[in-house]
């Protein structure tokens, strides 16, 4: 802690909260703003299945795993960058 | 001492090796039960294997991880990887609701119960991007712990007990109630005798190693049962539709549903969203739904049972990537669910409404037999199984001449699909692992709180290590005993109590938590006041709608009753932080360093260890 200076310290918390407030957004998308379409997105077909239905039980959740991977790796990018790695 | 070291170190860098033989042997091991089967061997002995040998395997390895350190005890010594660490989590949030209830759910309301499958999973998210990296920095051994240090003394922690102790309480009844319930049908014993056969099955895990013993069977546990939720599923598809993935395979299912439900007039569609019971869009179904799902999540990220679970990984780098594992795990079995109540729906459409009573499928013939799950009745008696109605009263699906209860929709596949008794047995044993998995950490995390947070941070902080892991003992004990006892009485149905369970502690903890990391402004007052105001919406809501008949405010059902708790919860905290005045400078660069996951953590306050 003691060899980072308040400035990249704050530099390195604003990269963090970047990626934060977009996996967020993703995740407000795939949990909710994707859903409340269902109705309509039914009227289409995606891999045999009603899309909308298709998105609540397999699309959100693929994204989900992906989200979490990708913040896993976005943010051991930042912290390399910042040389605060572990080990 | 430098033996047992040695020991351990090995048997982290051989973890492959020995869950990969562990798998073998499991795999084996049904194999023989599948040729007794064939020479003659009776179900009931088979099932008796299955129950008796998978605890044994269980009980096994919690006494080969028995412990007298408390990292290991509290921590499991921190040396669990990130994959491993990930199938824990998974046995750990899986639980009796997901693995039976909630294919049963998906088959009796459609589209309307996939929120159990959205909002049991994207919690994850929060997770991961909110709070387990920092909790992992932060490196001690329970949630209250954090909540102690960041706001500055035991009034603190004490509310996070409080919290913790209503959810993770209500939700360990629930999964001993699923334990009896699967113990008691497969063991052919009382159901009251059966929840304390399954008492020992919890204990045996848990008690001598604490979180190091209960790590390492539940990644044993995971193993088995998404085995067991997947064998049946795969089988029929490759059967029937010629395709090994039932997840892809289930598309033209659902098409052919669509066709029967036409043809035979249901009103409610199943994959039509946000509908009611007269199969039309419905606002209030749809505000429900919403709910649900923000509930389920925002309290995925606040079960004390499972932010523990990333207080095990060597480093805040494996925290990160096991909650990516955590996720990927419980994946494989939340997007297969809503593949199994598509192939039981069409079985049920197709095979058995409008047959001959005299002819019906065997499956159906066998469980119309046991208890209440499954009842036939010709109203007209015309011998034929007439669908004249769709009404969904809480687990039952009532279609007129048939009623099915949603826990037979898993538990009856093997037998849908036509495979042996073997894979009955299977299912069951797997159905086990997911009950015991989730009430051992559940336990873990309730006594964890009471003797290190309550008994040594409060009562007695003198106390030594040894005294320490007899008290934590003595109470894991105790909780048990309580939680079995209340199970006994036959509470509300386990969906239900899961879900208050999670809303408790969304509207309790959640606020905090988030707060607490993000913004440094939070106050000691300000938190307190926020976590306990939400907390107590939220129980009101739940007590008055529940018992005292208070009608429902806004038409949102109480098993989302945070969604009043949370929005309280983050503006008194946010409102009085601001009045108040901000945390001392010590506080701040306290909240720093564990945004960094290099260096030490600086302690505000009183000294740490």
């Amino acid at each position: 802690m003691a060899e980072m200076t308040p400035e990249r310290r704050d530099a390195y918390w604003r990269k963090t909260s970047r990626l934060m407030w977009i996996i967020m957004v993703l995740w407000a998308f795939f949990s909710f703003g994707v859903h409340l379409f269902a109705v309509q997105l039914n009227e289409f077909k995606f891999l045999g299945f009603p899309f909308g239905f298709y998105m609540a039980a397999q699309g959100s959740l693929i994204a989900f795993v992906v989200l979490c991977f990708w913040n896993a790796i976005g943010q051991n990018k930042i912290d390399e960058e910042f040389g605060v790695r572990e080990d | 001492m430098a033996q047992e070291k040695a020991a351990a170190t090995g048997f982290v860098a051989n973890l492959g090796k020995i869950y990969g033989i562990y798998t073998g042997s499991f795999i084996g091991f049904v194999l023989i039960l599948a040729v007794l089967e064939q020479m003659g061997v009776p179900n009931k002995i088979i099932g008796y294997c299955f129950v008796f040998l998978t605890i044994g395997v269980y009980a096994y390895i919690g006494w080969l991880s028995r412990t007298m350190e408390l990292s290991e005890y509290y921590v499991a010594g921190r040396v669990v990887p990130a994959f491993y660490n990930g199938m824990a989590t998974g046995a750990d949030w899986m639980s009796a609701a997901s693995f039976i209830s909630m294919a049963g759910g998906l088959f009796i309301a459609g589209y309307n119960a996939i929120g159990y499958v959205l909002g049991w999973t994207g919690g994850y998210v929060l997770v991961g991007v909110l709070l387990a990296p920092y909790l992992r920095k932060f490196g001690q051994f329970t949630v209250p712990d954090f909540l102690g240090v960041r706001y500055e003394g035991n009034t603190a922690r004490v509310c996070g007990v409080v919290v913790l102790f209503c959810a993770s309480f209500t939700y360990i009844v629930a999964q001993t109630f699923g334990i009896g319930i699967i113990t008691s049908r497969f063991l052919g014993i009382p159901f009251e005798l059966a929840i304390f056969a399954g008492l020992v099955g919890i204990l045996v895990c848990s008690m001598l190693g604490g979180m190091r013993a209960v790590t390492w069977t539940q990644v044993a546990q995971y193993i088995i049962l998404i085995i067991a939720y997947l064998t049946p599923l795969v089988w029929l598809s490759t059967k029937f539709y010629g395709n090994p993935f039932p997840e892809l395979a289930y598309g033209q299912v659902l098409d052919q549903i669509g066709v029967l439900e036409k043809k035979l007039g249901i009103i409610r569609q199943h994959a039509a969203p946000y509908v009611d019971a007269t199969g039309k869009f419905s606002w209030n179904e749809f505000h429900n739904f919403w709910a649900l799902v923000l509930c389920l999540m925002v309290g995925t990220a606040s079960l004390p049972h499972i932010l523990m679970r990333y207080f095990t990984t060597p480093n805040v780098r494996q925290a990160r990537q096991s909650v990516g594992w955590s996720i990927f795990f419980i994946f494989l079995l939340y997007f297969t669910a809503p593949a199994y109540a598509a192939f039981a729906k069409l079985e049920v459409y197709q095979s058995v409404i409008g047959a001959q009573i005299s002819t019906l499928p065997a499956w159906v013939q066998n469980w119309s037999q046991v208890g209440g799950l499954l009842t036939i009745a010709d109203a007209n008696g015309n011998g034929i199984v007439d669908l004249t109605k769709y009404v969904i009263t809480g687990p039952v699906l009532d279609l007129g001449d048939i009623k099915i209860h949603q826990d037979i929709i898993v538990l009856s596949m093997p037998e849908v699909a036509g495979l042996p008794y073997v894979v009955s047995g299977l299912v069951a044993a797997g159905g086990l692992a997911a009950a015991l998995s989730t009430a051992d950490g559940l336990l873990l995390a309730i006594a964890n709180a009471l003797s290190h947070d309550i008994y040594y941070k409060i009562l007695d902080p003198k106390a030594s290590t040894r005294r320490r892991l007899v008290v934590a003992r003595t109470l894991l004990v105790v909780v048990a005993l309580i939680a079995a006892a209340v199970a006994g009485t036959r509470p509300a149905g386990i969906i239900q109590m899961v879900a208050w369970a999670f809303s408790l502690a969304a509207a309790g903890l959640f606020a905090p938590l988030v707060l607490g990391i993000w913004w440094k402004r939070t106050t000691s007052i300000g938190a307190i006041v926020g976590m306990m105001a939400g907390f107590a919406v939220c129980l009101f809501y739940l007590i008055a709608t529940q018992y005292f008949g208070m009608p429902l405010w806004f038409g949102i059902r109480n098993i989302s009753c945070a969604l009043f708790g949370m929005p309280v919860a983050f503006i008194l905290t946010w409102a009085i932080s601001l009045m108040t005045a901000p945390p001392s400078k010590e506080m701040q660069e306290f909240v720093d360093s564990i945004r960094v996951p290099k260096g030490d953590v600086a302690w505000a306050g009183k000294a740490h260890e």
